[in-house]
């Protein structure tokens, strides 16, 4: 059979296997070699909550999503044109998301009676039951292939079988053309303390790719030329990486330290985890007994004059609510950062879902107005939390900063900004006064407060959860209180005297305006992009700005006949804008599946309005 | 600069009924002021009184000094982020038995097993005092209160043995009237590297009046307490002729002359011994039995939680290839686009 390379755009891979069959390093290894060769890349790992579930069962599938391309990639694909099934509950989990006609590379030794039962089969025939015979099967025996590879590597079986992820790895950048060297150099320096598997792993890696060329099973293999990108120096990252350098830019800019006081909760860890990892940038890491010490060491840090960041998800940002009051009210910068999870309650932990904003926005007692911001894509996440510092520091005031499990665990290449690229952060800390403090006195632009930190002499003061007059004594008079109520919301809403514009992406104005903010906004831009090449008249709003509202969301909002609200939960930000800016009719498109939209489900929706 | 007890003194009125325990423990602390200042070598500014809600909670607002009046149960929490963002200050957390026990009790044991150095003032009244008298963690069986109108069925806590159970490095108790003693408790705790847990046996004349009274009387104070003092022999009574031997395992109150027992056979109290044995017996001496333990039962060094945490932010710092942010966004792998 002759053997073809057809050049294409892009192409997307779905590496699917038991939770232990090493699935999210495979994916992760496919996508960084890719973005390493230059190719436009996003990331979607689609992991169950259990480390190892049952074995074999369809609760125990892992996958993990790429989508690579030499144009512009926004999404992870909504389908696949390869599907990597290592064992029939994968296929069975996973059938679904593959591209009529699609590869599938199955691993033959592990379609055995007992697995094909385990994976709730009715008959021993998985392919006919799913009715994929019109589908491209790739049946190889990859288990006892990587045996064979590694027989004399002097390995022990258990870890010869778990090398059968690198062995189909292989197999993929053959039917890629994706150059092996990116892999073999992150072999040498993962195991540079275990030199004996190096061999081994680039053996089997090299075996797999050759095994794809010998068996001509697969006619065409593709080849995706690099992007063209904007010149300049790129790296990889996930989400939850760059919130943490964000965080740790911000504190650099502003020469406050970094405190972080956080409790592990799934899928925010992972920030913790690199901040701990960054102490050579001056980042201080509690890991506290629970969130609400978690949140509660950064308010008194921030008190004593660090920047103070605390991270967390859903069920964590219920657990901090009546310190966030605390915070609010005493009016220190914070950060906090909520990896949004599908709940309610401990919901699905490792799905993603945008459930999280009516509690951010409004899950405290009393009057207490925060501002609220969202991330749009895994690199932005650097964005995000920077300026979330920022706004946190130099107003004196508590921002949330929501991304979700999809920006946090997704990954995407990113161009590397200069840090002069990013402004200062100045926040109003005092060393001296005249006369007696007023730790409450504002300023008559930004209404914020002054910092006076703890260690100055003559600004002794007290702050605290009890309302307060503007000179910090103890007040429960009624007229004092509602000035105070009313200064602190005040303060929130001149932030958007601070904050950038509206953009609308595709038409100024015209028949449709798609809104969405946070994380969908990979997914909306492609759906947007598509329906501008159908000649549709759309155009696309994305928030990262919740509360405030950019100033010009009603300009934006007034030239457009219709609008669609699109969100990954029962209608939170389109409820929220019904209350803000009440002028307009607002059509909506939910989601709460614990999944990202699909784009295809997007251009519907706006077609069929 | 040499302080006075003024200089701590806030413009605040004091809030608490009168012949409430706390206005004892407010002298004690502005009398112990001075002398911590002068002996630690830290200026007024480096003073913050931090502490969560009920009425001994009011206390920074008392103090012209940094003070930080938090939410229920998390003073500990709150005095931690400080300690941790800025080792020069000194921490003062003033806490009761229902913050620091009950809703706060997972952040104060979390606080001494990590023997971060802040000092606690512990205000046990046995009760809700704020809410206006409900029964607390450290309320006897049978208390009869508003929320137990038949007397709680629920034994207490007891503070010291909660502090040695989580590996607390130092433990003291006194009474609110003994100004004297708190100051040379406060001193002592001031000195400690660690978390210093103060217990204040405090009275609340209007909801659980008396509650330590048994042992608090002035007639039958001398007898029914023994004030322990590191070196000396454990000695008390109004004649001073009783004293605490180790009998087998156990401690035993002797008196001093009866049964050819003399000053030598009296254990002297050792309270940096790493050994919490004898300390947890001092701690769980009860009334008739024994005389209730006061002074500084324990005090031993340890490493504390936020030197190792600055120390190993300054270690990783200064072995670290990368400096600065524009460092470590160019680190690991990377690639160029022509």
């Amino acid at each position: 059979m002759e053997h073809k390379i057809i050049d294409t755009q892009e192409v997307v891979i779905r590496f699917t296997g038991d939770s232990g069959d090493g699935m999210q390093l495979t994916g992760t290894l496919f996508a960084d070699a890719s973005a390493l060769y230059g190719n436009e890349i996003s990331t979607f790992p689609d992991y169950p909550a259990e480390i190892r579930a049952p074995q074999g069962t369809v609760a125990g599938v892992s996958g993990f999503q790429v989508h690579i391309g030499q144009t512009e990639v926004k999404t992870p694909g909504d389908y696949c044109d390869v599907l990597v099934a290592m064992n029939p509950a994968a296929l069975k989990a996973n059938a679904k998301w593959a591209k009529p006609g699609a590869s599938i590379i199955i691993d033959t030794d592990s379609f055995d009676e007992k697995n094909i039962e385990k994976a709730g089969f009715k008959t021993m025939d998985p392919i006919a039951e799913l009715k994929l015979e019109d589908y491209h099967i790739i049946a190889a025996p990859i288990t006892t292939l990587t045996k064979e590879s590694l027989k004399d590597s002097g390995l022990d079986n258990k870890a010869i079988v778990r090398s059968k992820n690198m062995f189909t790895l292989g197999m993929c950048y053959f039917m890629f053309n994706r150059p092996l060297h990116f892999t073999e150099a992150y072999l040498e320096k993962k195991f540079a303390k275990k030199p004996q598997l190096i061999g081994p792993n680039k053996k089997v890696l090299n075996d797999g790719y050759n095994y794809a060329h010998n068996i001509h099973a697969i006619p065409n293999t593709y080849r995706i030329e690099p992007a063209k990108q904007a010149s300049g120096e790129y790296r990889n990252i996930s989400g939850n990486v760059a919130t943490a350098w964000g965080l740790l830019a911000a504190s650099e800019k502003s020469g406050r330290p970094l405190f972080c006081g956080s409790y592990p909760i799934t899928p925010a860890t992972v920030i913790l985890e690199e901040l701990a990892i960054h102490k050579e940038l001056g980042a201080k890491t509690v890991q506290c007994e629970d969130e609400i010490s978690g949140i509660c060491t950064a308010i008194g840090a921030a008190y004593a004059g660090n920047l103070a960041v605390t991270t967390t998800s859903g069920p964590g940002l219920s657990l901090k609510s009546e310190a966030l009051g605390l915070a609010m009210i005493t009016e220190l910068p914070l950060v906090i950062v909520d990896v949004q999870r599908s709940g309610p309650s401990t919901g699905i932990p490792t799905k993603t879902e945008q459930t999280d904003l009516n509690q951010a926005l409004y899950g405290r007692n009393g009057e207490c107005p925060i501002m609220v911001m969202a991330a749009k894509t895994p690199s932005d996440c650097f964005n995000a939390a920077f300026y979330a510092a920022k706004y946190a520091l130099e107003h004196m005031m508590p921002v949330i900063l929501l991304t979700e499990g999809y920006l946090g665990n997704g990954s995407e290449p990113w161009k590397i900004p200069s840090m002069d690229e990013f402004p200062a952060i100045n926040p109003p800390i005092i060393k001296e006064c005249e006369g007696k403090f007023k730790p409450f006195e504002r300023d008559a632009v930004s209404f914020a407060r002054k910092w006076a930190l703890p260690g100055t002499p003559g600004l002794e003061h007290r702050v605290g959860g009890l309302e307060k007059s503007e000179a910090g004594a103890i007040s429960s008079d009624p007229l004092v209180h509602q000035r105070m109520v009313a200064a602190r919301a005040e303060k929130v809403a001149r932030v958007a005297n601070y904050i950038p514009d509206l953009e609308v992406m595709g038409k100024e104005s015209g028949d449709v305006l798609i809104v969405g903010w946070g994380g969908t906004f990979g997914h909306l831009y492609t759906a947007t992009k598509q329906l501008l090449d159908e000649g549709k008249s759309v155009g696309l709003a994305h928030f990262e700005y919740i509360n405030p509202l950019p100033k010009n969301t009603a300009d934006v909002f007034k030239k457009f006949k219709k609008i669609i609200v699109c969100e990954l939960n029962s209608g939170h930000f389109v409820n929220y804008l019904r209350a803000k800016e009440p002028d307009f009719k607002y059509l909506q498109l939910n989601k709460v599946q614990g999944q990202p939209f699909v784009v295809h489900e997007i251009v519907e929706a706006v077609r069929a309005l | 600069m040499k302080y006075t007890s003024q200089d701590f003194k806030s413009d605040q009125e004091v809030r608490w009924c009168p012949g409430c325990g706390d206005h004892a423990v407010l002298a004690s602390v502005l009398r112990a002021m001075p002398e911590i200042c002068e002996e630690l070598n830290i200026s007024k500014e480096q003073l913050v009184f931090v502490s969560g809600i009920g009425c001994s909670s009011r206390f920074p607002y008392y103090m012209n000094t940094y003070g930080f009046h938090g939410i229920h149960g998390r003073a500990t929490a709150l005095s931690t982020g400080i300690k941790v963002a800025n080792p020069q200050l000194s921490v003062w957390q003033m806490t009761g038995d229902g913050d620091a026990l009950a809703i706060g009790g997972n952040h104060f044991i979390h606080a001494i097993r990590r023997n971060i150095d802040i000092n606690i003032i512990l205000f046990n009244n046995r009760i809700y005092g704020l809410t206006k008298g409900q029964y607390s963690p450290t309320s006897k069986y049978g208390l009869v209160t508003k929320t137990s109108p038949y007397g709680t069925v629920e034994e207490p806590f007891i503070p010291g043995q909660l502090v040695l159970g989580a590996r607390g490095t130092f433990f003291a108790r006194s009474l609110d009237s003994e100004l004297k003693l708190n100051q040379e408790i406060m001193l002592q705790a001031a000195k400690h590297k660690g978390t210093s847990v103060m217990e204040m046996l405090v009275n609340c004349v209007i909801f659980n009046d008396g509650t330590h009274l048994d042992i608090s009387e002035k007639s039958v104070r001398a007898d029914r307490t023994i004030v322990l003092r590191h070196g000396e022999p454990m000695i008390f009574g109004k004649e001073r002729d009783k004293g605490i031997v180790l009998d087998g395992l156990n401690l035993k109150v002797v008196k001093l002359g009866e049964n050819g027992v003399t000053e030598k056979d009296i254990l002297v109290h050792d309270a940096h011994s790493d050994n919490i044995g004898i300390h947890s017996q001092l701690v769980n001496m009860r009334y008739p039995d024994f005389p209730v333990a006061l002074g500084v039962i324990r005090d031993v060094e340890a490493k504390t939680y936020e030197t190792e945490v600055h120390r190993q932010v300054a270690d990783v710092a200064q072995k670290a290839k990368i400096k600065n942010m524009e460092q470590l966004l160019h680190s690991g792998a990377t690639w160029s686009v022509k």
